[in-house]
């Protein structure tokens, strides 16, 4: 690091906190508390900064925290595109690659396949029943790849040639291919969840009189199974090719977790855990929103989930005593180690919760079994590939930096509050709304 | 910058024509350059340049390291490199060994590029940015890279160097065997700098048959292993030792093949897949809803009778 730039590294930083803040607080309040306060502390209604008031303490605490993680997020962001990957990562020539591809691209798509999933069960295999699950679903998905596109963004060393694969085509790349299913599938979300987007804009007549919303509306409802294929495809390729990546590390990958079937597992993992997200974010919605919870629905899934699970078992353990790479798994390394943490805890273990039927109708087994799935199962694996597999090659020298792992947490969370905007304003749970206005 | 370097590139094979007609054919390949291959990797083999590398003659002077910084335009030319980087393509890496007599001594060994005949940065490259040329360089374009960095991934012998302290306009930097000098019918800077011949360069086939017969008729003298001959599917630069390569910091246990033969696989099933789950798909929706007739629901929620 240059030493001219430490000050104002930690300036830009500072200020990326301290201005959100202020924003929040009010700057005359911050002014108050610092100069003393006037004798009258009535402010107008139209003054510029007005003192906030909130709720409770516990809500200004909620409030400033989220302010500062967002500014600092945004902050970092911006150090990054100033001075380099290199000032806020811990990224290098032998670590390329780190926390904003092992999780924020990898985990976030494995995350978002709900949506391929659950649209499949309900529109494609014609189990209306599920249809209450669908558009939260969808939305999860559209969101979980909003977000790994802005995670690309700020990882990708030259984000304004990310257009290229889509002109210049690779057949011979994968990632070309995870470039190419990256910006179709997107789109194909956006379809997907237009519908929901639409009845909100044709409930505004002036809107929907001028343009053709309506007739629009009704065209996306009549071909909506047209995209749901297209997304199973999509996704089917999206998801493996994401393990495919790996297929090219021969030498650098943990034999553990290295194998030609890679994108086959990925793709298992991900059918998996779209299941266990739509229980999980059920469940959290259900709580956040006050709703009630779909628990027949969900213990079907987790029986779904079970089912994957064990077949996603079976074909991984067969895979490692073929490849004669199962000694490995008896050694005391942190790879083995985190290896049965992932098979143990994220795949042995919900997928024995969840073929019991007693134990699957509880709510709180559903949540904490598809909880793990989402976190051991598929989480850390693609940690487990993206990163501890590769320590064993590379030696111990990448662990994200502070600043990523921000910038990580910063993405989810503008997730979840998107998640949150969009439930509150759209009809993401068509049910719930009828049951109100009945 | 190395970028400048990345108007004058075209990958048709130029040695063959240089004469007469070069500068009119200098003109018809900048143009005809927009065309790139959809397949990448090898050219044709026996006709690719390579550079034969006996590390018994290198006598660790650094001259080669020095003339590509200087050929190549890159910052701090006169300092001495200790590593591949933005600002090295080639350096000389000393190392103490113990030679079969029991000495301890220390050997130099050039590292750079490999050249690949089937590069993984080239098939792992979603751009083309990194592009096999039909002489042999595997060469950089920076104008079409995303900086996605699969091609440090993908390297089997850690050689593409990113600028990490670079926040918009960051590059891959790697040896590009020179390619511009070739197309004007030079060596390599590295290669003619070399001093003690330890740097040969020419075709790789002749090369080969070469390093063969040295090690054939000096059979004291080399280890019985041209490195490069067949690792990850052969490599355009070969090298000769007397020391194992293993203790010399040679990357061990790379497959004979080239790694990109299995992603390709299974790219090669992909348009199966497509159709395969499309048709899946699309079957199993058209019986489930066999029954159902097109229903529309109303565009309105009821919400809005409530308003």
């Amino acid at each position: 690091m240059d030493p001219m730039i430490t000050p104002l590294f930690g300036f830009v930083l500072a200020l990326s906190i301290v201005i959100p803040v202020l924003f929040v607080l009010g700057v005359r309040y911050v002014a108050y508390r610092v100069a003393g306060r006037p004798e009258s502390l009535h402010i107008p209604a139209t003054d510029l900064f007005p003192v906030p008031r909130f709720a409770s303490r516990w809500q200004a605490i909620r409030t400033l925290a989220l302010v500062t993680l967002l500014g600092m997020g945004t902050g970092i962001i911006l150090l990054r595109f100033v001075y380099g990957l290199g000032e806020v990562t811990n990224l290098s020539n032998r670590f390329p690659w780190g926390l904003w591809i092992g999780f924020d691209v990898m985990g976030g798509v494995a995350l978002a396949a709900g949506a391929f999933v659950i649209a499949a069960i309900g529109h494609i295999f014609g189990m209306k029943r599920f249809e209450p699950l669908v558009r939260p679903a969808i939305l999860t998905g559209l969101l979980g790849y909003l977000l790994v596109i802005g995670g690309l963004m700020v990882d990708l060393g030259r984000p304004y040639n990310v257009w290229r694969p889509l002109v210049h085509w690779q057949h011979h790349s994968v990632m070309w291919e995870v470039g190419l299913c990256v910006a179709t599938y997107t789109t194909v979300l956006f379809i997907e969840f237009l519908p929901v987007i639409l009845e909100r804009v044709n409930q505004f007549k002036p809107v929907a009189k001028r343009l053709p919303t309506v007739p629009l509306y009704r065209l996306l409802k009549r071909i909506s199974i047209v995209f749901v294929i297209l997304g199973v495809v999509l996704s089917t390729l999206h998801q493996s090719s994401l393990g495919s990546l790996w297929v090219l590390l021969p030498t650098k990958l943990s034999p553990i977790w290295y194998s030609l079937y890679l994108p086959l597992f990925f793709w298992l993992s991900a059918v998996a855990v779209g299941l266990a997200m739509t229980i999980v974010e059920s469940t959290l919605s259900s709580k956040a929103f006050k709703r009630g919870l779909e628990l027949d629905l969900l213990a079907d899934l987790a029986k779904y989930a079970a089912v994957v699970l064990a077949i996603y078992l079976v074909a991984r353990m067969v895979d490692l005593v073929v490849r004669g790479a199962w000694p490995l798994l008896f050694e005391p390394t942190l790879q083995a180690a985190s290896f049965w943490v992932e098979i143990g805890l994220g795949v042995m273990a919900p997928m024995i919760l969840f073929s019991l039927k007693s134990l699957r109708q509880k709510p709180a087994v559903l949540f904490s079994g598809a909880s793990m799935i989402v976190i051991f199962g598929i989480v850390l694996n693609r940690l487990n590939v993206g990163l501890v597999g590769l320590w064993p090659y590379t030696g111990q020298i990448y662990f994200p930096s502070w600043m990523e792992i921000t910038v990580t947490v910063t993405l989810v969370t503008i997730g979840v509050i998107a998640f949150g905007l969009a439930a509150k304003y759209l009809s993401v749970f068509p049910e719930e709304a009828e049951h109100k206005a009945a | 910058m190395s970028t400048q370097y990345k108007t004058k590139l075209s990958r048709r094979a130029f040695l063959k024509q240089i004469g007469a007609g070069a500068t009119a054919m200098v003109a018809a390949h900048l143009l005809s350059s927009q065309v790139q291959p959809a397949r990448a990797s090898t050219g044709p083999n026996g006709q690719t340049w390579g550079m034969l590398i006996d590390l018994t003659r290198c006598a660790g002077c650094n001259s080669c390291a020095l003339a590509c910084k200087a050929v190549n335009d890159l910052p701090n030319a006169d300092v001495l490199p200790s590593g591949l980087s933005s600002e090295a393509y080639t350096f000389v890496d000393a190392r103490p060994v113990v030679t079969a007599d029991g000495q301890s001594e220390t050997r130099s060994i050039k590292r750079q590029c490999m050249h690949c005949l089937d590069a993984a940065c080239v098939s792992a490259c979603p751009a083309a940015a990194m592009y096999k040329s039909e002489a042999g360089p595997v060469i950089y374009r920076a104008e079409r890279c995303l900086g996605c960095r699969y091609c440090q991934m993908a390297c089997p012998f850690e050689v593409p160097s990113f600028e990490w302290y670079n926040g918009i306009t960051p590059v891959i930097s790697k040896c590009w065997m020179c390619y511009a000098r070739l197309q004007e019918g030079e060596k390599p800077a590295c290669a003619e700098a070399c001093p003690t011949g330890a740097l040969r360069f020419g075709r790789r086939e002749a090369l080969l048959a070469q390093a063969h017969a040295q090690i054939d008729c000096d059979c004291d003298r080399y280890v019985n292993h041209i490195f490069g001959e067949h690792e990850v599917g052969g490599t355009s630069m070969l090298y000769l030792s007397d020391i194992p390569f293993e203790e010399l910091g040679f990357p061990v246990g790379l497959p004979q093949t080239a790694p990109p033969e299995e992603t390709e696989k299974i790219m090669g099933t992909l348009p199966f897949v497509i159709t395969g789950v499309a048709a899946l798909m699309a079957g199993t929706a058209a019986y489930t809803h066999r029954h159902s007739a097109h229903t529309v629901e109303p565009p309105q929620r009821s919400d809005e009778q409530e308003a």
